[in-house]
């Protein structure tokens, strides 16, 4: 067997002193998607930043792909696409500059004919050439998964991606993390939403108070039994 | 159930250097430093004040050179202890070099302060202005504002490693400016010479002696002072933990 | 070669987003044309005393304009709060504070080149010579070098206008004492002046090289 892709092992974090993750164990196999559940401040977000190298944790590791995200900080983010609560995105800059600027700092080849591609995928061709300022929540929601696919990641992290999508977006969603997978991706994403969590994954993960207290294979999961274990953790 | 888990938070809590019977009383490093210190004020005093000979052109108010020297040595000593205990953060991330760290700016901006006010009362003494822009006095008061920079940036950043990481930076910043600022003002200087506050010429042996008695006893309380603090940095960042991992 | 075109890259995005917000050029611009008129009339530069006042007067106005221009590199990166957008990117952090001093030092010139046609004229003073120009490059860069570390610093915290100015004025007392001294120099020529271009120098080589060590502990979290 080989080793996981993502190995997620006794992560913890503090912030202002006062502990958010208390020793995270997570492992996720290459090709795998895994959706996080969990209460608004279980620490979902925080382990989401940690994996895309944006904040570092107090202590314990993380694995991707064999690089440590404490020694190969570098190389870890060239792999991790991310698309987190704010878009990301530079709002004086139309899409498509957007996308070029990204291209140049992730070193991507055949950046404009990529970044045409994209947005045509996520259906935003039309208005690449406007200021981002002027996108609504839905178009900017878009972007930014345009922005995180940009350098083919191997690894996906989507804080709750659904946010602010329209059903056509939603399907678009859809879409795209079949594609990532079907390409031999792994995706980690958070989400609110259990019958999203439950079709889209294979593997459901739920935090609460800093710890992993449900892990189960969602293939024969039921949306209903996953809702009650959430209500149960909250108690 | 609620008190019991919070309990196992506390005991979790405590840092590796979590709270123990030895803190209610002083550790015999701070006795001795703090009997050496009191010890060495007594004599320093007595040779201040009957020991060392009474200059002949500045008289009596010589004698606040006895106290300005030391204060304003151990004020620089600090600012360079912030810096080095700085540049031990960053590269050991231990928080107990960012204790160490603050204790110093805070000993140290006192320090300062005390070597403005005698510097600032020597110069009134001497020549009759209470501020003279000469290099040692200038490059002082830059140097008290660095301080008082840091403890604000500390302030404001509150208790995180970005806080201390900012700190250490800032110390590393000005501790090797601080040298270049005294060469710059030294050369304006030379272009407009000023009023300058200090002794001129060969010092008479027993005022070297004075002099480095006054230096032993202000190091030695300095030292004794910076335990004190950095125990206080300890204790209040327990009391911060506790706090947080309660609320 | 990644290194240097990230580098461009970044100064390019932040010309381009800073000339389509029109923010701050323009009043920085013009703030440093008030400071200077203001100071003619508070100083009253006579023929005799001008050579005296006016490299300081010229000085203190670059000097309070880049304050103005200086956090707005570092802040305009800022998305709510957050610098994410940029922190994701596999770029050296190196990469970053020089893109960021680049177009600091860019900002503070354009003032320079409104400033100093308008101070000549305003002061009567001749200032056109070629010797001014490593003068005011050297200063810009001391108090850029000092000034982008800094901002970095204040802008993760709240009172960022007023703690700015309290750590950088400092720090750059030597680039201040060594642009006014020479410039006065330029001004009414005088004997056994310091080397002050080269302190401004050593200065510039100096902190630049421990700005671009530290950059990187001070913008990650």
């Amino acid at each position: 067997m080989s080793a996981p892709y993502l190995e997620i092992k006794g992560l913890k974090k503090t912030y202002n002193l006062k502990p958010i993750l208390r020793g995270i164990d997570i492992v996720l196999d290459q090709g795998k998607c895994m959706a996080l559940l969990g209460a608004n401040g279980a620490g979902k977000t925080t382990l989401l930043r940690i994996l895309a190298c944006l904040t570092k944790p107090v202590a314990g590791t993380a694995g991707i792909g064999g690089l440590d995200i404490g020694q190969d900080v570098q190389q870890v983010r060239l792999l991790v696409g991310f698309v987190g609560h704010q878009p990301n995105l530079y709002d004086e800059l139309t899409g498509l500059e957007n996308l070029l600027f990204f291209g140049r700092m992730y070193a991507v080849k055949n950046a404009r004919e990529r970044a045409v591609t994209l947005l045509q995928q996520v259906g935003l061709a039309r208005r690449s050439n406007e200021r981002v300022g002027t996108l609504s929540r839905g178009q900017l929601q878009r972007l930014s998964l345009a922005r995180a696919l940009l350098h083919s990641p191997r690894l996906l992290l989507l804080d709750e991606p659904d946010a602010g999508l329209d059903d056509e977006g939603i399907e678009l969603l859809e879409a795209l993390i079949r594609e990532h997978t079907g390409q031999g991706g792994t995706t980690l994403f958070s989400t609110h939403n259990f019958e999203r969590a439950v079709k889209y994954s294979d593997q459901i993960c739920m935090l609460s108070g800093g710890r992993v207290v449900y892990h189960q294979v969602s293939n024969d999961l039921e949306a209903g039994s996953v809702r009650l274990a959430y209500e149960e953790a909250l108690r | 159930m609620a008190l019991v888990k919070r309990e196992a938070i506390i005991e979790h809590g405590a840092a590796k250097d979590g709270p123990n019977k030895r803190d209610t009383r002083f550790s015999v490093v701070s006795i001795l430093l703090g009997s050496l210190s009191l010890i060495g004020m007594m004599v320093s005093i007595w040779m201040i004040f009957l020991y060392a000979p009474m200059d002949a052109i500045q008289g009596n108010p010589q004698r606040i050179f006895y106290f300005h020297v030391p204060l304003a040595w151990l004020g620089m000593l600090g600012f360079v202890i912030v810096a080095i205990a700085g540049i031990g953060y960053l590269v050991k991330k231990d928080e107990r070099w960012d204790w160490a760290a603050r204790a110093s700016a805070e000993l140290g901006a006192f320090f300062i302060t005390l070597a403005l006010i005698t510097g600032s009362i020597w110069g009134r003494t001497i020549w009759g202005t209470w501020w003279t822009w000469d290099a040692r006095l200038t490059t002082t008061l830059i140097l008290w504002f660095m301080y008082i920079g840091y403890l604000m940036l500390r302030s404001y950043m509150g208790r995180t490693s970005a806080s201390a990481r900012a700190g250490a930076v800032l110390a590393i910043i000005g501790v090797i400016d601080v040298p270049i600022i005294y060469e710059s003002v030294n050369w304006w200087r030379t272009l407009h010479p000023t009023a300058e506050v200090g002794v001129q010429g060969a010092l008479p042996p027993s005022v070297v002696l004075t002099l480095m008695v006054s230096l032993t006893t202000f190091t030695l309380l300095y030292s004794f002072l910076m335990i004190q603090l950095y125990q206080l940095q300890r204790a209040q960042t327990l009391a911060q933990q506790l706090r947080a991992s309660i609320e | 070669m990644t290194f240097l075109s990230q580098i461009q890259a970044i100064l390019w995005k932040d010309i381009r987003c800073e000339l389509r917000s029109k923010q701050t050029w323009m009043s920085m611009g013009l703030f440093a044309l008030l400071v200077l008129v203001i100071f003619n009339f508070a100083f009253d530069l006579r023929v005799d005393n001008k050579a005296a006042i006016a490299p300081g007067a010229l000085w203190v106005a670059f000097v309070f304009a880049s304050l103005l221009g200086l956090g707005r590199t570092i802040t305009s990166e800022q998305e709510k709060g957050s610098m994410d957008r940029l922190m994701l990117c596999p770029v050296d952090r190196k990469a970053i504070y020089l893109a960021k001093l680049l177009g600091n030092i860019l900002f503070i010139s354009v003032v320079e080149i409104i400033a100093l046609p308008i101070f000549a004229a305003l002061f009567a003073v001749p200032l056109f010579t070629g010797e001014l120009l490593p003068i005011v490059l050297l200063g810009t860069i001391g108090i850029a070098t000092i000034g982008t570390l800094f901002s970095a610093i204040a802008a993760a915290t709240q009172a960022r206008e007023l703690l700015l100015p309290l750590l950088v004025f400092p720090l750059i007392v030597p680039v201040v004492i060594g642009a006014v001294r020479a410039t006065g120099a330029l001004m009414a020529s005088s004997v056994n002046e310091p080397p002050w271009l080269g302190m401004m120098l050593a200065f510039d080589v100096i902190f630049l090289s421990v700005s671009l060590l530290t950059f990187e502990y001070v913008i990650e979290d």
